[in-house]
């Protein structure tokens, strides 16, 4: 129990460290930070848990398509769409990139069918988006694939429109 | 912050005022035993009329009807005292009479009798000397006692059952009495709690919870309010399933794979895959003789129900009706697996009776889910849909009698019946 409380304490801490450098970083380092730097050899300037200040620009500017993070699904299915094949890549493209980075895949069901199926289900399709992004030349050890299977709908209704938007894998950056 | 602490305080209160869940009966089929339960004598000046919670328990199952009691004075507390003429004119079959006298210690004595009132001879007699804070469960007691001598099946007043609570952006877990009354929260957590699963002696209850931002499987020792991670593996942690001995459990994992079941030691330590299959297995149950696990799978291209060995070998297809069938439960008696069944695109419970393949479906809902039997078998608790929130319904295996457990508000769903106490 102690250990517990102790870990939690100290994910507080990591936590708390970690927003308090992106509000500092932001305004400054942002947009000086090039997207096209050499692929190895930027890490050696930042420690680990500063990794959030250095990615925080393209991966939250609307104008950058690295901003959108949704993949949608068409019902039992877990193919990702032509339509999101771009958006995937990009993720995959910044990933080889920033060989510091980790994400989390998250995925997503509507709210049809037993409660742990959909879990299973959703981690299908993170599955299917992390294959998308293995397939370019991310390591398999920096994508994490985790579902919420029907317990957190982006939409709370209970017709097609509102599942269709639930049917989904988000892309999530450590330390978001 | 200080706002944000209140309001969370006022929640809680508005809580424990709206969370009772009442019991309805919507639907009761077949013949009804009709009982006459008079008031207790001495219960007008205890907290709990033991007699009013004794009828509502036998009422509630559908199988009984109760018989007017009005007019009867004086009240009759021994078996010489009982008119059993006027009875079997009143029509009853069976008569409850009691009566509740205060103890100098502070305690009172609870005496109950079940007469047959055709054969006017005594099925049962019990007293009780409790506290009067017990007398509720007392109550409970004497429904089990009078329904098992009346039915020959195990009453199942006297346990509990939990479920999750969803409001707002607040997700709590909940323990009732069956009949949905003493309702408290055991967990509260503003990130979603699922699959609720009691261990057999009842002391704890494995959940999945969501607060690493990631399903992992958590158990929690009721008595104590301390909890224990008993999974939380790379990927989703899910679906735990207790061993009907306690000492294991079955889980879900994807940490080498996408979701397959592994089993567990209660007491922790590394998780043994079960099986390897290139499809979701997941949804363990094991068969109330610890032989078999029964679980999901889509490995034949729709996800259907199948058991194994719970040792570990081949696993056999036990579904063949329809694309969607999951989520089995195993009845106490181990003859039967309640499931989800998708027809036409309705999700409803259905039961299979194993040795025959034979398939009933019991609701008629849109969006059933999560069916969990009682520790008798006689009725089957699951979360339906109703005006767009989850509410929790129960109906008889036979599917007869339907009951609807009415929360005021929130979202209630996933429940999962305790088993009968151990004393």
């Amino acid at each position: 129990m102690k250990k517990i409380v102790l870990s939690i304490a100290m994910a507080t801490l990591v936590a708390a460290c970690g927003s308090q450098e992106v509000k500092k970083d932001v305004p400054v380092a942002d947009r000086t930070t090039p997207t096209t730097q050499p692929t190895t050899g930027q890490s050696p300037t930042t420690s680990p848990t500063a990794q959030p200040s250095i990615t925080a620009n393209p991966l939250t500017d609307p104008k950058s398509i690295l901003s959108k993070r949704s993949v949608y699904f068409d019902f039992d299915s877990n193919v990702v769409n032509e339509g999101y094949q771009g958006l995937v890549q990009a993720h995959a493209k910044y990933l080889v990139d920033k060989r510091s980075l980790n994400v989390k895949i998250e995925g997503n069901c509507d709210e049809r069918g037993s409660r742990e199926y959909n879990l299973a289900l959703g981690q299908r399709r993170a599955e299917a988006v992390k294959k998308v992004m293995t397939v370019l030349g991310v390591q398999d050890g920096r994508i994490e694939t985790v579902s919420f299977g029907e317990e957190k709908p982006a939409a709370n209704g209970h017709d097609e429109a509102s599942w269709a938007k639930n049917r989904r894998g988000d892309i999530k950056y450590a330390g978001e | 912050m200080k706002r944000f602490l209140f309001a969370v305080l006022l929640a809680a209160a508005a809580l424990t005022a709206r969370a009772q869940l009442t019991i309805d009966i919507t639907t009761s089929g077949g013949r009804q035993i009709p009982v006459a339960v008079l008031d207790f004598a001495g219960e007008a000046a205890q907290p709990q009329a033991v007699s009013t919670v004794v009828g509502a328990d036998l009422a509630r199952t559908g199988l009984f009807r109760l018989v007017n009691t009005v007019g009867v004075s004086p009240l009759p507390t021994e078996p010489s005292e009982v008119n059993f003429i006027d009875w079997q004119a009143r029509a009853s079959e069976a008569l409850v009479i009691g009566k509740i006298e205060p103890q100098p210690d502070g305690r009172v004595e609870v005496r109950f009798r079940l007469f047959d009132v055709q054969k006017q001879s005594q099925l049962a007699s019990f007293s009780y000397v409790v506290a009067p804070a017990q007398l509720r469960a007392t109550a409970h007691r004497i429904a089990d006692v009078i329904y098992e001598r009346l039915t020959g099946e195990k009453g199942v007043f006297s346990t509990k059952i939990t479920y999750v609570v969803k409001r707002g952006t607040r997700y709590e877990l909940q323990v009732s009495d069956a009949d949905g009354a003493n309702a408290q929260a055991v967990l509260a957590s503003n990130e979603p709690i699922i699959s609720p699963a009691w261990s057999p002696d009842g002391s704890r209850i494995a959940y999945v919870s969501f607060d690493q931002k990631k399903p992992v499987v958590v158990v929690q020792n009721l008595a104590q309010g301390t909890t224990r991670v008993l999974a939380n593996h790379r990927g989703n942690n899910s679906a735990p399933a207790w061993s009907p001995d306690g000492t294991r459990l079955a889980v879900t994992l994807t940490k080498d794979d996408i979701s397959q079941i592994y089993v567990i030691p209660a007491t922790g330590g590394e998780p043994r895959r079960m099986a390897v299959t290139p499809a979701i297995d997941t949804e363990a149950s094991f068969s109330p003789d610890g032989q078999w696990i029964a679980f999901t799978s889509d490995r034949g291209g729709s996800p259907q129900i199948y058991r194994m060995p719970s040792e570990g070998g081949p696993a056999q297809r036990l579904t063949f009706e329809g694309t969607y069938n999951v989520r089995p439960r195993y009845s106490p008696d181990g003859k039967s697996i309640a499931f989800v069944q998708r027809e036409s695109g309705k999700f409803r419970i259905a039961v299979m009776e194993i040795d025959s393949g034979q398939v009933t479906v019991l609701t008629d809902g849109s969006l059933d889910d999560s069916p969990s039997y009682a520790p008798n078998g006689k009725m089957i608790l699951y979360e339906a849909q109703a005006n767009g929130r989850g509410q929790l319904s129960a109906v008889s295996s036979d599917g007869r009698v339907r009951q609807r457990l009415v929360s005021s508000s929130g979202d209630v769903r996933d429940p999962a019946w305790g088993p009968l106490p151990t004393n």
